[in-house]
């Protein structure tokens, strides 16, 4: 009987056997070198979790941001280290709870936000110098932004302070994840705008996340999903040099975010890769001079679309994996998603579990204390050049292309990652991809019943008097004056986000905003890709 | 329909949600089966994809969701069907639909809803066999 092949979804083939000679070409200083050195195969820092853990940064939000507020505390009184606020697709798209697309969709995959009254209550009792924060946000990332600097300064804290991160990553939206507003151009300047504000007034806080998370749950390999990420991060450098920042004033706080899935040595191996990759890039194509610039600072999510709704408690061992080859990967950040999440925003239950599994990493296992354990092995060397390899020849094919911006508005992208969605799909339908309680180890669940979290059907009701209180006690002449400054300022070269706080600060809702420069610039078109 | 004709079905994602991987998979699928897949993409009001229906002359109307606001726009899209007077083309429902949402989706008078992991084989048959 002949034994079958081992195949990576990237076409990596997994011999039946590792020894010193797989990894005889490499380099012990250039290629793999010491925790904390460049070019950091094995970590950013020298000591790793042995000085701190990861932040735990359960991704939550959904209702009235009292709602929110409430599970926040919630998750800090259960450890959690890090908020992660997940908004409703109307703040996404930078609509009001008013607006007549709104429907059904007020506060439910996230909190709802539209006035920096919204944001006050969020935050109420939070003090903004003892947390840090992350908004998956992206259209409208510049907008909540300075919503939240309006909440430090009203509760005193300097802008020096403030820790979080927004995501403002367009790009990946365009291709994967669909909460675009605006075409590229004008879409690219909000997020320089931001990164330059930060840089200059709050330089603790990370202005882009850059993204690979979506391109992977959208279908693609770790290679597609690494490749794409560097090359997009490689647009918005080149895009904030254009407006004339030196690189090590911005490098140090750009971050990253990925999905880490199944395959545990393949994803362990990208992180390994992507992180070599980068110091490369950063200290030979940019130049840096700060070490601080070439470090690849990550933040993941498990789960996902590998969550399966068969058998839905087995995600929590899924996920818990995910989160094992996350932190053998040398991640800074993580989010693991709770096992009912296939269906609905977890219940309070489960998302305490979810927080669990980090935990029990983290204080039980003992993984933590050595950085990068699997450093030298001849198994996860070998992989990690070879995917630094595949990834350096896709990142080299789109810039050959004119660059990401380019082949996404081309459909190249797109186009890329559903070929493998679709063979995903085909390969599991046809069981040659074992997907445990899917296709393989089946029960019968026709009268299984779960208790899932609800969505309150108030929540929009609510939100829409809260808008027209606002609206109502808001001095509107000041809200007119606002709105017609923006559309100047953003016709001009000046950054907006000095603008946009003083806006928000007037009570100028997220909607009016996003209308005017709607009528600006217009939105983009999506190409077709069937 | 007749023997000749291809099976037609119209694709799209009504409201916000702009996750598509599932609509274009299956979209795939279908094609390869031998129908003529009109994709109309995301972000689409219920009337966009009621007029393209129209237009178009599809033998079923197909809608991904997975925001979880399927019942509302359900609700919203059947009565813009029957406004321009399409209420008996069926509507077929794709996404991250609880049990207990299936059973209220059919009552409102959906043909088929196909929650996630639906084997993509199941899908092409089931549209086959309607009549």
């Amino acid at each position: 009987m002949t034994e079958t092949k081992r195949v990576l979804e990237t076409g990596i083939e997994i011999r039946p056997q590792y020894t010193q000679e797989d990894i005889k070409g490499l380099d012990p200083e250039k290629d793999i070198g010491s925790p904390g050195e460049y070019p950091y195969t094995r970590g950013i820092h020298k000591s790793m979790y042995r000085d701190r853990l990861w932040s735990m940064r359960q991704y939550s939000g959904f209702g009235t941001p009292k709602d929110s507020n409430q599970r926040y505390k919630y998750l800090l009184g259960q450890g959690q280290t890090g908020l992660s606020v997940a908004l409703d697709l109307p703040t996404q798209m930078g609509l009001d709870p008013d607006d007549s697309m709104s429907l059904g969709e007020v506060g439910r995959v996230g909190v709802s936000i539209s006035t920096l009254n919204n944001m006050e209550t969020l935050f109420e009792g939070l003090p903004l110098d003892s947390i840090t924060t992350s908004f998956t946000i992206n259209a409208t990332a510049s907008m909540l932004l300075a919503m939240y600097l309006c909440v430090a300064e009203k509760q005193g804290v300097p802008f020096e302070k403030i820790g979080g991160t927004i995501q403002n990553d367009i790009l990946k939206e365009y291709v994967a994840r669909g909460a675009w507003i605006y075409p590229p151009d004008f879409s690219l300047r909000l997020i320089v705008d931001t990164i330059e504000y930060c840089t200059k007034h709050v330089p603790r806080f990370n202005p882009i996340s850059i993204a690979g998370a979506h391109f992977k749950d959208a279908g693609c390999t770790c290679v597609q999903e690494a490749a794409f990420t560097l090359a997009d991060a490689i647009e918005y450098i080149e895009a904030v040099l254009d407006r004339g920042l030196d690189i090590d004033e911005f490098a140090p706080r750009l971050s990253f975010y990925f999905y880490t899935h199944n395959n545990f040595f393949e994803e362990i191996a990208k992180y390994r890769a992507m992180r070599k990759l980068w110091a490369k890039y950063l200290r030979e194509r940019f130049n840096a001079k700060n070490p601080r610039s070439w470090l690849f600072r990550f933040g993941v999510v498990c789960g996902g679309s590998t969550l399966m709704p068969q058998q839905p408690e087995v995600n929590t061992t899924r996920v818990a994996y995910q989160a094992l080859a996350s932190v053998l990967g040398g991640v800074q950040s993580m989010f693991t998603c709770a096992w009912d999440e296939p269906f609905s925003i977890p219940t309070e239950e489960n998302a305490r579990l979810a927080l669990r599994t980090q935990q029990v990493l983290g204080f039980e296992t003992g993984v933590v204390d050595t950085p990068d354990p699997l450093g030298g092995s001849y198994f996860v060397e070998s992989l990690t050049k070879e995917m630094e390899d595949k990834i350096v020849e896709l990142i080299e094919k789109i810039e050959s292309r004119g660059g990401m911006v380019k082949s996404i508005t081309e459909g190249f992208v797109q186009r890329q990652i559903m070929q493998e969605a679709l063979k995903k799909e085909k390969r599991i339908s046809s069981g040659e991809a074992a997907v445990v309680g899917v296709n393989r180890f089946t029960i019968d669940e026709e009268e299984r019943e779960l208790t899932l979290h609800e969505y309150d059907e108030n929540v929009a009701k609510e939100q829409i008097e809260s808008l027209n209180k606002t609206r109502s006690i808001r001095d509107n002449g000041k809200v007119e004056k606002h709105l017609k400054q923006l559309r100047a300022v953003a016709k001009s070269d000046e950054n907006l986000m000095p603008y946009l706080i003083e806006a928000f600060k007037d009570y100028v809702s997220l909607g009016e905003v996003c209308r005017v420069f709607k009528e600006e610039f217009g939105t983009f078109q999506q190409p077709t890709v069937i | 329909m007749t023997a000749e004709r291809k099976i037609r079905i119209l694709i799209a994602s009504p409201g916000l949600d702009g996750h598509d991987r599932g609509a274009k998979v299956v979209a795939y699928a279908l094609r390869d089966s031998g129908m003529d897949v009109i994709y109309l993409g995301i972000h689409r009001t219920t009337e966009e994809i009621v007029i393209a229906a129209l237009e178009e002359d599809v033998d079923f109307v197909g809608l991904s969701m997975l925001s979880g606001a399927h019942m509302i726009l359900t609700e919203q899209i059947l009565k813009m069907m029957e406004k321009y007077q399409i209420g008996d083309i069926p509507l077929v429902i794709g996404g991250t639909i609880p049990k207990k949402d299936v059973t209220r989706l059919k009552e409102l008078g959906v043909a088929f809803v196909f929650p996630t992991q639906t084997p993509l084989d199941k899908i092409i048959s089931a549209l086959k066999e309607y009549n």
